[in-house]
């Protein structure tokens, strides 16, 4: 690389590492400067939408828990939330317990995997994840027994943790027994404790000077830190409902990319850990606040590295929820509501690991699907990293091609870009020219 | 993921994405080898394991891993790794649809002091890994192959 601006310069990086999916990513520098920043998706994504038509309501959570490895609650849930209010129904009481604890089990186990080994590494150092832990086997254990924590959860619940079979249209095909729970407590006690030390490990990372003022869109529910219930909440000031999601959020498709992009009245916005955490702190659990408090967290944060910090705080926070759920927990006498079943649209947005996951389903009188969209989280995030590399681009213009390569893929990793939702591999390509 | 057979000291742990055509192939395999080996072996099928594959692999003494390769050689091609002593590396396994491969996971696990004392990993060359696809007769006929020399692999590790 030269570091004269007339200079025609190209770098490129064929993968960018420890990003769940594949993608790819195109600067493009002239003279100096940012053109263009271009988030390119393979796949199509759309794949599921199309497979779901046709199909019966109760296939639908089997079938869009394959969706993704990583989230597959997520998925179910916004699924069965859009579905029971075709029907008219409202899952409650014990069920709505389980349902926020297996969410709680996935938030835990995605978390623990970004924070501890796809993203420490950029911290501290290190290229990859197996790097560190040569060097740091003691963390990367902890890392990993925390992920189990939530592992547990999930195939207690969901009958086994990756693509969970037991999530259903009204409620679970079976509840555990108290007993059941009652046996996951001692190792999320043990958790509980390792998220606390999470938290103060990430916090004292040394973070690249970088705030700007984002759009943060989560849910926001009255009483609750917001998994499948709550209005959608925008800093810009908007709060609306799920139903009203598609006349304020636009899908684009761009011409670099098979995925859509998705924008908030045209422009980008965040949904995740951040959003969700400066949106809803007073809902946290004591010791979330505590270490909020014991870390000098003050919210809110404006900074897309410290979703690292946010992330680790929902660790902590769904621990102590997991916890609390188990203890109030008695055994429903029906494993699921009945379903009246009738023809009509539902919507719902739940909040996956990585931000906020709209579905809707058109459903006819059999049942059956006749329509179906799933907006997810990484497809709301891709303009804002785009833009987040605008910004953060220029600051990296004067180092050699690799280390400007890797410096984008930390900024892209900040938002746990989850793109086998929406994406296929993801290659990183730094282009630049010059007019001369 | 399903667990199957008492806790034998050989595993075979078959990985893929049944909705990705040949991406299955790992799958496919694994259930036909949980006919085949009996008492012998435990067999797990497991989707887009990831990092879980190290704690999939906890406690065996023999683990024999079947996954679909993209290296961009003929479909159907098999390939068979030693990864005991040294990395299998990524070239067989680049692209992965999580965020830890296969060649990631077992360093990971030797990293930390957790990898079983023999692991054989067979990577299929894999042609369509679209979704949605139904796997290719070039991987139908690999699948054949690799089920049978895993059954001997088995006899061998059980000698």
């Amino acid at each position: 690389m030269s570091e004269e601006p007339e200079q025609t310069r190209t770098i490129a990086v064929d993968m960018v590492a420890r990003v769940e999916g594949e993608g790819a990513l195109r600067v493009t520098v002239k003279d100096g400067t940012v053109q263009n920043v271009e988030l390119k998706i393979f796949e199509p994504p759309r794949f599921f939408e199309a497979f779901l038509k046709g199909r019966h309501y109760e296939e639908v959570p089997d079938i869009v828990a394959r969706i993704c490895g990583i989230c597959p609650i997520a998925y179910q849930m916004s699924a069965v939330h859009a579905l029971e209010q075709i029907f008219g129904l409202r899952v409650e009481g014990a069920l709505h317990d389980l349902r926020r604890l297996i969410y709680c089990g996935e938030w835990i186990e995605s978390h623990a995997l970004h924070v501890y080994l796809l993203q420490a590494p950029d911290f501290l150092g290190y290229d990859s994840a197996v790097a560190m832990a040569k060097d740091h086997a003691t963390i990367v254990t902890r890392g990993l027994r925390l992920k189990k924590a939530g592992n547990a959860i999930m195939t207690l619940l969901g009958g086994r943790s990756v693509h969970p079979v037991s999530v259903k249209v009204g409620g679970f095909s079976r509840v555990p027994l108290r007993r059941e729970l009652e046996d996951l407590k001692d190792e999320l006690l043990w958790a509980r404790d390792a998220a606390v030390e999470t938290v103060r490990w990430v916090t004292d990372f040394d973070y690249p000077d970088f705030e700007t003022d984002y759009n943060y869109v989560a849910l926001r529910h009255p009483d609750e830190y917001p998994f499948n219930e709550g209005q959608i909440a925008a800093t810009s000031g908007l709060q609306i409902s799920a139903h009203e999601f598609e006349q304020h959020f636009t899908e684009h498709q761009v011409a670099y990319s098979n995925a859509l992009h998705c924008t908030l009245q045209g422009s980008p916005y965040m949904v995740g850990p951040l959003a969700r955490l400066n949106w809803n702190q007073e809902h946290l659990t004591p010791l979330a606040k505590q270490a909020l408090a014991d870390n000098n967290i003050a919210l809110p944060l404006r900074n897309p590295f410290y979703g690292i910090i946010a992330r680790s705080i929902e660790i902590l926070y769904a621990l102590e929820e997991s916890l609390g759920l188990i203890e109030r927990y008695e055994a429903p006498p029906l494993a699921a509501a009945p379903i009246t079943v009738r023809a009509g649209i539902g919507m719902a947005c739940t909040e996956a690991p990585r931000g906020m996951l709209y579905h809707r389903y058109e459903v006819d009188g059999d049942g059956v699907i006749r329509d179906a969209k799933i907006v997810p989280p990484t497809s709301q995030n891709q303009s804002r990293i785009e833009q987040d590399l605008r910004l953060f681009m220029p600051r990296l213009l004067r180092l050699p091609d690799k280390e400007a390569a890797l410096a984008c893929e930390r900024v892209i990793r900040c938002y746990d870009p989850c793109i086998s939702c929406a994406t296929h591999f993801l290659n990183l390509e730094i282009r630049r020219e010059s007019s001369a | 993921m399903k667990h199957d057979g008492s806790r034998s000291s050989i595993r075979i742990i078959g990985l893929g994405n049944e909705l990705r055509g040949d991406d299955a192939v790992g799958l496919l395999a694994a259930r036909r080898l949980r006919q085949a080996v009996g008492n012998r072996a435990e067999v797990i099928e497991a989707e887009m394991a990831g990092v879980d594959l190290i704690e999939l692999m906890k406690g065996a003494r023999v683990v024999i891993l079947i996954d679909a390769a993209g290296s961009a050689q003929t479909p159907g091609i098999i390939h068979r790794f030693d990864a005991s002593d040294s990395p299998i590396g990524v070239r067989v396994f680049p692209h992965s649809s999580h965020a830890i491969g296969i060649s990631d996971a077992l360093e990971l696990a030797r990293a930390m002091g957790v990898l079983p004392a023999r692991v054989i990993v067979y990577g299929i060359e894999a042609g369509n890994m679209e979704t949605g696809q139904a796997l290719s007769s070039s991987m139908a006929k690999a699948l054949d192959e690799v089920v049978g020399r895993v059954i001997r692999e088995c006899e061998v590790c059980h000698a």
